[in-house]
């Protein structure tokens, strides 16, 4: 009896709904990535919002509500203005270079043939290798008095001075106990990590021109420089367009290198390679005023959602012509 | 069918081909920059790794190459810390996290592309929007969480942010929009159900895609820093990367010791890059080409 009764069932099921079945089974694939990003990704923002909003307590119940106050404090922060600046002068720095570097890279590796499997893993190999193994044995390269910087300079130095040539030798630098150059140094070890995902990306762009394009121009007289201007340049334009957006949403983000590079004063000296990120953690992790960093984290997402869509909206509209 | 596979091999091929060794000046100057370059770009790692062959009083020497080599740094990492849990703890969290990424990833990514439902549209807008919430915003919100729910310095708690990336999702579904739909609404008439479609049918399909998706996802959880760093408390809890940024304070200055650490660090990585990377770069070529 159960049998002849369970049976019809299914048949008329799919006979009825056969396009809400296929969404039944959308909603079933979804049902865990969604909770997954409206509880983890969602709603944690919306509450980090929430939260600066409030006075800090550990005790959720005794946190006073008190509007825009951490917002304020934003303004006269000259630590938090030193942080910005910071950030942004690593993003102005290390997204063009290497953009630049990464496009000049990857057209060398198209033109040469022999050893190209080996060169692409080297360039990428920086790429693989921990933030954290990365800023370390750049920290000691760096290093004033034991680092192989300081003493290849040292070594260049008295090179020319037994020659008599005094105008060639350098002093040793620095580097990163130095204000104005711990920046530099800093940007020097990103740029050199994020060198080979850059790399990469643009061999796939290059890969995807046809090459009936250059052929049909070489026919008609163009030159290699402008081949590379009116050819690759502009289809290559999306392809930039994604790594100048995703890039400077990690320059903004910057932390894993600017926390390792520096063992004792993290941030630098006077601050100077400090970051937003890096400083949003010293005031929630190490300060204690969640509240705050909340509000820090707030003013971060804002700044990357303005400058992404700024950029959205220039690559967009290079694209229409 | 025809077209997509096509355009596959093709690209594959014009990659892969070993092409006559043109001497032109030209190429000369490019084997001359490159070879520039490839000194700056090994230069840190070969440091890195030739210093953990030194012993203690060589380290602060400036020769390159070790005058006498050792392995006594890495036999001290290995027996006197705690590195050998750090890594296991790092295998896991990364293993753990990879196998979610490419099954959640490429389920939603198909989901997205194959199925129709209503609000389709709003759910992948939504996905997209969450690329731009930075890290450093939910990690107060997650540390809050964490500790309500006992989270903290457990595994769970190390490799759940990781579990389903935004960028994963889009890159799967890039590539399932590659596909024909016919293929599988002939599955379909025989009778395979929407799960059977997209696992024997659709998941073969994007092998490469899921390749450059696995790599990207275990470099990405092996290296992560920021996250564990806050939510591992006790040192058997520690992932590599937090292990050897905290090697400071347990190890002073004792650079060789932290050098065998890094060297060590990097060697499942390099593994999982090198058996992974002909398959990388084929993914990524498919993504460029569809732009």
């Amino acid at each position: 009896m159960q049998p002849r009764l369970e049976q019809p069932r299914p048949r008329r099921r799919l006979r009825l709904t056969l396009a809400s079945r296929e969404a039944l089974w959308a909603y079933a694939f979804l049902l865990i990535p969604l909770a997954f990003y409206l509880v983890l990704r969602i709603y944690p923002a919306i509450q980090s919002l929430w939260l600066s909003l409030f006075s800090w307590h550990v005790d959720p119940a005794q946190r006073e509500f008190q509007g825009l106050g951490y917002y304020r404090d934003l303004l006269t922060d000259s630590k938090l203005h030193r942080a910005l600046l910071n950030t942004l002068l690593y993003t102005l720095i290390i997204v063009p270079v290497q953009l630049i570097l990464g496009l000049v890279i990857a057209q060398l590796l198209n033109a040469v043939t022999v050893l190209r499997g080996l060169f692409r893993a080297i360039y990428f190999a920086p790429y693989v290798t921990p933030a954290v193994a990365v800023a370390w044995v750049w920290g000691w390269m760096y290093s004033v008095n034991f680092g192989v910087f300081n003493n290849m300079l040292i070594e260049w130095s008295i090179f020319w001075e037994e020659r008599g040539i005094t105008w060639l030798t350098i002093d040793p630098q620095p580097f990163l106990s130095s204000p104005d150059q711990a920046l530099v140094s800093v940007a020097v070890v990103v740029i050199w990590q994020q060198l080979g995902f850059q790399v990469i990306i643009f061999l796939a762009g290059l890969q995807g021109i046809p090459s009936m394009f250059y052929e049909a121009a070489k026919i008609d007289g163009a030159g290699g420089w402008a081949l590379f201007r009116h050819i690759t340049l502009p289809l290559l334009r999306p392809v930039i367009a994604f790594l100048v957006i995703i890039s400077t949403i990690y320059a903004l983000q910057l932390f894993d290198q600017v926390v390792n590079i520096n063992f004792t004063d993290q941030g630098g000296p006077v601050s100077s390679t400090l970051t937003i990120a890096l400083y949003m953690y010293q005031e929630a992790f190490f300060s204690f005023r969640f509240g705050y960093a909340a509000a820090v984290t707030v003013l971060l997402f804002v700044i990357i959602l303005v400058i992404t869509l700024i950029q959205l909206r220039f690559f967009s509209r290079r694209l229409e012509y | 069918m025809t077209v997509t596979t096509q355009t596959r091999t093709e690209v594959g091929a014009a990659w892969n081909r070993p092409r006559r060794f043109r001497t032109q000046p030209l190429v000369i100057v490019a084997y001359l920059l490159l070879g520039a370059g490839i000194v700056i770009m090994m230069f840190p790692i070969l440091w890195m790794v030739l210093s953990a062959f030194k012993d203690a009083r060589e380290i602060f020497g400036f020769n390159f190459w070790p005058k006498t080599w050792t392995l006594e740094n890495f036999r001290e990492v290995l027996f006197d810390t705690d590195f050998p849990r750090w890594f296991l703890n790092s295998l896991i969290v990364a293993v753990a996290t990879t196998t979610s990424v490419l099954f959640f990833c490429s389920l939603v990514g198909y989901t997205l592309t194959r199925l129709r439902f209503p609000g389709r549209n709003i759910v992948f807008v939504l996905i997209l929007s969450t690329l731009m919430i930075p890290t450093e915003m939910l990690v107060i919100p997650w540390f809050v969480m964490s500790s309500e729910f006992g989270w903290i310095n457990t595994y769970w708690g190390i490799a759940f942010p990781g579990l389903i990336p935004a960028f994963g999702v889009f890159l799967m579904r890039q590539f399932f929009e590659t596909l024909p739909r016919d293929l599988f609404d002939a599955a379909r008439v025989d009778g395979m159900n929407e799960f059977g479609l997209f696992w024997y049918i659709g998941l073969p399909l994007v092998r490469p895609a899921l390749a450059a998706l696995g790599i990207f996802a275990f470099i990405g959880n092996w290296n992560a820093f920021l996250w564990p760093l806050i939510i591992s408390k006790s040192a058997e809890m520690r992932t590599v990367p937090v292990g050897v940024a905290l090697f400071s304070g347990e190890a002073g200055t004792a650079w060789n010791l932290i050098m065998a650490t890094n060297a060590m660090a990097i060697i499942p990585v390099l593994i999982v890059f090198f058996i992974f990377q002909k398959q990388i770069i084929e993914g990524v070529v498919l993504t460029g080409t569809k732009g």
